[in-house]
């Protein structure tokens, strides 16, 4: 067991895939000699050399276009695209491409690939650079939709996105970089589609992804000083979307609240609360509330985006608001 | 028009490579199954039967062909939306490309791509792509694999004059030309961008060949109507990029005898200019130049009476497969043969 940060964990996960694989390799603007603008891939050129760790030019649609064209053709990349915003610049190929082909080809073209970008907020970097992008993926159909929320999971689902048959999205939330847990020793690989239960109690439901998650489990601190008890819920991946554990829990608590980064509008805790209100509204006891960025883009200043950022102060208040 | 009649291949970094007389009549047949095939696409369309939209390269034969005949079948095609006669030409059955166009179940994609995506992983067809400009990136990919793999394949991918405005044939051209990558980038210069004149909407004279300089490359401007000329092209660039020479950029000027799309009568053009390119028309010209080198007529006749057979058997089979299964609409999102998304 070894305590590793969430960004030391990401090369971990892809030079544990690559050591495994030799059809594994990785490319990305600036990922290679210069181990990331986040320092998340270093030494993995050195590692595993410049034909399988490759250095790319700013340009997000011929390194998702290689990506696609490398994975229907034998290899398994794993393709950066540095801040998650820039997939406004690419997404033909992650929408248009890389989710249809297997559909539209009745099968016929495989594209075990992952893409890797750094999502969300929390760093000051301003609108353009801090999006949750999540829900744009979560829109469409064919991208698995993967966001870790500690190091233990990047490597294990970043694992489980290289070996998985289709294509996934992996979201690395960039406030969670510098951020350490406890990975465990030798490899580890996880499953798709599995949220994590980080916290039980009984009075309600907290279900949240990526960096929301610790703030949940902050959220859930204090409100067992109040002396509510709540389960929080790791989503984990968005598709596949563990329902069964959101229900099971719910069930027993009879309260959900759902706790996203992402803007209001359309995001995938209104896909959960629906899910929930069709098909367990007879087990709830009030109404699902849910917690969000509003429907603006993130500012850039430090007080701003903390106060449009969903707080512990704010998710208590959800929780309360569900219980009342 | 006329000055491009007896051009012969333009700064062709290897030189042209002669086709032996077999492979000549070889292109000419396929040039033919062709021109039958989409023929009766379009009777079929206006019939009903072929539905949505399609888009034909009635008079674009010479290049499909071209590169078709020197291709290894362990290289890889890439096409646009206007890809019918791509796909034939690497030995896609015309059966199940028609009962495609036709949504039915026989079709090359059980009806689940339809005549813009037609694919074909078995005969190395990787794909007919419909937004302009996308799949120039992903054959890097299929060529930066076949390098890493040491396999010796070849990646050409054909699209038309309009792709070279868009931004991915930039990212594209480049990125093959840093990684030295094994493909082939075929721009067929059809002169329209849809309903638009291509010299009204580009900035250079030739979209494709005098852009090359900008990536280190050499220009290649071939006679697209000559398949003499775009098969000495394609066996020149196809060896350049699989020696390790990195990839090539050659543009084909040719003409589209039809509109851009669907029931398009393509008016927008001037009659003069349809008149003179089809004066050029691929088909007759080559058949003119294969009885000049001596081809006996009735080898060419039997090539002919063969091909409309073939077309009017696989249109009989096509419209007799039913529509496809109703499962196959939650079919084949994910490998796991499903479209399942939650527990």
């Amino acid at each position: 067991m070894a305590e590793l940060t969430y960004r030391d964990a990401v090369a971990r996960g892809i030079a544990q895939e690559m050591e495994r694989d030799p059809s594994v390799v990785f490319l990305g603007e600036d990922v290679g000699a210069a181990g990331g603008v986040f320092k998340a891939t270093v030494g993995l050129l050195d590692r595993f050399g410049p034909q399988r760790v490759a250095d790319t030019p700013i340009s997000e649609q011929a390194i998702l276009g290689a990506a696609m064209g490398a994975a229907m053709t034998g290899l398994r990349p794993i393709a950066e695209i540095m801040f998650s915003d820039f997939f406004a610049v690419c997404w033909d190929l992650v929408a248009n491409e890389i989710a249809k082909t297997r559909y539209m080809t009745n099968g016929q073209v495989s594209l075990p690939l992952v893409i890797r970008s750094a999502n969300g907020g929390g760093v000051r970097f301003g609108a353009q650079h801090s999006q949750s992008v999540e829900n744009w993926a979560m829109a469409v159909p064919g991208l698995k939709v993967v966001a870790p929320s500690t190091p233990r999971d990047v490597v294990g689902l970043l694992a489980a996105a290289v070996r998985d048959p289709d294509p996934v999205l992996f979201f690395e939330q960039k406030s969670l970089y510098p951020t350490k847990g406890e990975v465990p020793d030798g490899e580890i690989v996880d499953t798709l589609g599995t949220a994590a239960v980080r916290r039980h109690g009984r009075d309600a439901t907290i279900v949240a992804l990526a960096a929301m998650v610790p703030r949940a489990l902050d959220a859930a601190d204090a409100l067992s000083r109040e002396g509510v008890e709540v389960t929080v819920i790791d989503l984990r991946s968005l598709v596949p979307l563990d329902v069964t554990t959101v229900a099971t829990s719910v069930v027993e608590t009879g309260h959900l609240v759902t706790v996203e980064e992402n803007p209001r509008l359309c995001g995938w805790g209104a896909e959960v609360a629906s899910i929930i209100a069709e098909e367990r509204l007879f087990d709830l006891d009030g109404p699902i509330v849910r917690v969000t960025t509003p429907h603006v883009p993130l500012p850039a200043a430090d007080a701003l985006e903390d106060a449009a950022l969903p707080s512990v102060a704010r998710i208590v208040d959800g929780v309360r608001r569900a219980l009342q | 028009m006329t000055e491009l009649q007896d051009r012969q291949p333009a700064g062709d970094p290897v030189g042209a490579i002669a086709a032996p007389l077999e492979v000549r009549t070889a292109i000419y047949k396929m040039m033919v199954e062709m021109r039958g095939f989409e023929k009766r696409a379009y009777d079929l369309f206006l019939q009903g039967l072929v539905k949505g939209t399609s888009h034909l390269g009635l008079g674009q034969e010479a290049v499909a062909a071209g590169f078709g005949a020197a291709m290894l079948p362990s290289d890889y095609t890439f096409a646009t939306y206007r890809g019918h006669n791509h796909t034939l030409a690497r030995g896609a059955p015309m059966a199940a490309v028609m009962a495609e166009l036709m949504g039915r179940q026989a079709g090359l994609m059980a009806g689940k791509g339809g005549s813009m995506h037609l694919t074909s992983v078995e005969h190395r067809m990787m794909g007919s792509y419909a937004i302009v400009g996308a799949h120039l990136t992903i054959a890097n990919g299929a060529a930066w694999s076949s390098k890493l793999r040491h396999a010796g394949e070849v990646a050409v991918c054909f699209f038309g004059d309009g792709t070279t405005n868009i931004g991915a044939f930039h990212e594209a051209l480049n990125l093959a030309a840093v990684w030295k990558l094994p493909v082939v980038f075929v721009c067929e210069n059809n002169r329209w961008m849809e309903y638009t004149p291509i010299s009204s909407v580009t900035a250079v004279e030739h979209p494709a060949a005098d852009r090359a300089r900008a990536y280190g490359l050499d220009p290649v401007l071939v006679d697209g109507n000559d398949a003499d000329q775009t098969y000495g092209a394609a066996r020149a660039a196809i060896e350049h990029a699989r020696s390790g020479g990195g990839p090539a950029l050659v543009e084909a000027e040719t003409y589209r005898h039809g509109g851009h799309s669907r029931a398009d009568p393509g008016k927008y053009r001037p009659d003069e200019e349809v008149e003179a390119w089809l004066g050029r028309d691929p088909i007759p010209r080559y058949r003119t130049r294969l009885l000049g080198a001596g081809v006996d007529e009735a080898v060419l006749v039997r090539i002919e009476e063969e091909a409309q057979a073939a077309v009017d058997a696989a249109a009989r089979e096509a419209e007799a497969s039913p529509p496809p299964d109703l499962s196959l609409v939650g079919a084949d999102l994910w490998a796991d043969g499903g479209s399942s998304w939650r527990s």
